[in-house]
């Protein structure tokens, strides 16, 4: 898979069931009515979750319980997004508006960052360049998880836990997005360029901002995808250096209410309305830049 | 993403392009000689704040411990414990206790999930070719949900009431499954993983297999090679690298496992217990104990099984990978 240039394998990506394949076209028979029936199992199994909680917050309390999980009962999402917005002094409300807020910032400047040390690790031949990224692939196999604990220990040292800071700061360091970064430098921005760029006496850094980065747009909407979704989903981390619930992102919000036992059941309809809520987002980006997805995982990134 | 045509150098693997420097950096000894390091400047930052502080921090934090003196008034003495940390956490049978359950547990539900990945994966590439798109999109939506979220959809299909599994079995007078007894719970929540995942590996599967050649495909059918042999004899070992890269993400995930079983927990009664995975087990000694000592050792432990297993694996597997 590495031996084809980026530019064709996004294309390849992005064209789907375009393409003509000599390969597999072949009347319907025994053999792909088998073929149909296993894929069409497995997308029951993958859609069920998320049609059970569309249907799920459009009930009420006791809907969710006793009517049956997969069909509407009394159609309740009114009040339910009332309910989820406003409980508790809007503080799903203040949640969301934090998850937006470390995904939508945490992401951009983690973006810029791997974009600078990724176009240097694929442009320039300086020393330390190999030891550079050798760290790089290190720490993409190393799982946020594992750090976690050590973060927590450092920032609880430095006084920063419980701000946006404890947050927002580790979350700028991604190693899978320089990893990636390098990459589309390397496929996207042609050295010749570069070159007669130098020869008519352009700054390194205007060369950057004005020849390279356009030529990096694709790569940057995945990248910036990616550390997105990563810290939307991330969980760890802010459990364990957050304990302000002013400063939690919409997930570990929606899990203390799930942990609450006394909040817990009459919290039913708003953790089921918050988490689909919550989900919106991601379906959304994830329809709309598939191909910006597909351009990503071709090259194995890191599961959450 | 449209590029130049000058561009194009003849198709080489892109390692092997970048290994190629740059030659005007090299050729003038200048300030310029500084820019590339001020481009990874911000990175490297981080990368020392974030990633090897924690860990040099934890590690130092592991080889102490704290004492308090007599019948625990007075302000306790933090003192060097060496490894001692480490051969308690050795000798603990709640730190075995999740290793196991998270071994067991990988051990079962990677092989589910990778073969079933892959056999979509194939069978999306060969037999089926109406309706790829949509499939595609299906499969690979669980993966933009996120686990805490998912734990929580799951969580109702597993509750005796809420549950429309349950609820189907009760209508047709049936024994309704429990999903959340004292054995069955890790299952339950190995499907929770395996529903997240399937999806994201099959799309780098077949991302994989639609990088290949036509050609190969056509040269075996001329050698008499049947669908189910093409697949097996020619696709198979071109996907290989990207299957150890998926086994290998998968049993970091196993070991690290954590949000699931957290977000559970109160569903389950007494079945997931405070050392239910070993990261559970960090987290309660480390957070909510504030024992930074032994919570560190068993972090650090934990990292060094987690390098131990995919390094191991990927010794195991070396020269397959191609990359």
């Amino acid at each position: 898979m590495a031996s084809l240039p980026l530019t064709e394998r996004m294309r390849r990506a992005s064209s789907s069931a375009g393409a003509p394949r000599p390969i597999g076209v072949r009347p319907f028979g025994v053999k792909s009515a088998f073929g149909y029936v296993a894929l069409i199992a497995l997308t029951i199994y993958c859609l069920t979750p998320l049609y059970w909680l569309a249907i799920a917050a459009t009930k009420g309390n006791t809907d969710l319980f006793s009517s049956f999980g997969l069909w509407f009962a009394h159609f309740n999402l009114w009040q339910n997004l009332a309910d989820t917005f406003t409980y508790d002094g809007g503080a799903y409300t203040h949640w969301l508006f934090n998850s937006v807020i470390y995904a939508g910032v945490g992401g951009f400047f983690s973006m810029v960052i791997s974009l600078l040390s990724g176009y240097a690790l694929a442009k320039f031949a300086f020393r330390g360049r190999n030891l550079i990224f050798g760290l790089v692939l290190g720490a993409v196999l190393v799982p946020q998880t594992t750090l976690a604990l050590p973060l927590y220990m450092v920032i609880s040292k430095i006084n920063l836990a419980n701000t946006y800071w404890a947050v927002l700061l580790p979350s700028l360091l991604s190693p899978i997005g320089v990893f990636l970064a390098r990459i589309f430098a390397t496929d996207a921005v042609p050295n010749d360029l570069l070159d007669a760029a130098r020869v008519d006496g352009a700054g390194e850094f205007r060369i950057f901002t004005r020849i390279a980065t356009p030529l990096l747009v694709p790569g940057m909407v995945t990248i910036f995808l990616f550390q997105f979704v990563a810290i939307w989903n991330s969980f760890f981390l802010p459990l364990i250096v957050l304990s302000d619930p002013n400063l939690f992102p919409v997930n570990l919000g929606l899990a203390t209410w799930n942990f609450d036992p006394a909040a817990h059941e009459l919290l039913y309809n708003q953790i089921v309305t918050g988490s689909f809520i919550a989900v919106l987002p991601l379906i959304v980006m994830f329809l709309f830049l598939q191909r910006y997805w597909r351009a990503g995982l071709a090259f194995g990134s890191v599961t959450g | 993403m449209e590029t130049p045509a000058v561009v194009e150098s003849p198709p080489a693997s892109s390692a092997r392009r970048a290994k190629q420097p740059a030659r005007l950096a090299r050729r003038r000894f200048q300030p310029r000689m500084l820019i590339p390091y001020l481009f990874v400047l911000p990175f490297l930052v981080l990368f020392i704040a974030f990633f090897v502080a924690p860990l040099v921090y934890a590690f130092q934090q592991s080889l102490y411990k704290t004492e308090r003196s007599g019948l625990g008034f007075g302000p306790p003495k933090i003192i060097w414990a060496g490894a001692e940390n480490y051969l308690a956490v050795l000798k603990d049978p709640q730190f075995w206790d999740g290793f196991w359950r998270v071994l067991l547990f990988g051990a079962v539900q990677i092989p589910v999930m990778m073969l079933v990945a892959l056999l979509m994966a194939l069978l999306m590439d060969s037999a089926v070719i109406r309706f790829r798109r949509f499939f595609r999109l299906a499969f690979f939506v669980p993966y933009a949900v996120p686990i805490v979220i998912a734990a929580i959809m799951w969580g109702f299909f597993y509750s005796p009431t809420a549950s429309p599994i349950v609820q189907t079995f009760i209508a047709l007078h049936l024994p309704a499954p429990v999903f959340l007894g004292p054995t069955a719970t890790l299952w339950s929540i190995a499907n929770i993983s395996t529903w997240e995942f399937t999806g994201y590996n099959m799309i780098i599967f077949y991302s994989a297999l639609q990088s290949i050649p036509q050609e190969i495909y056509e040269s075996g059918r001329l050698d008499g090679l049947s669908e189910t042999g093409i697949a097996l004899r020619l696709k198979l070992p071109l996907i290989v690298p990207a299957l150890i890269l998926g086994v290998l993400f998968s049993i970091v995930g196993s070991l690290q496992l954590f949000n699931e079983p957290i977000i559970l927990k109160n569903l389950t009664g007494s079945a997931i217990t405070t050392h239910y995975t070993p990261n559970i087990f960090a987290y309660n000694v480390a957070v909510v104990n504030t024992d930074f000592n032994y919570g560190g050792a068993i972090a650090v432990i934990l990292g060094v099984v987690t390098f131990v297993f995919s390094f191991g694996f990927l010794r195991l597997t070396r020269g397959r990978l191609g990359v």
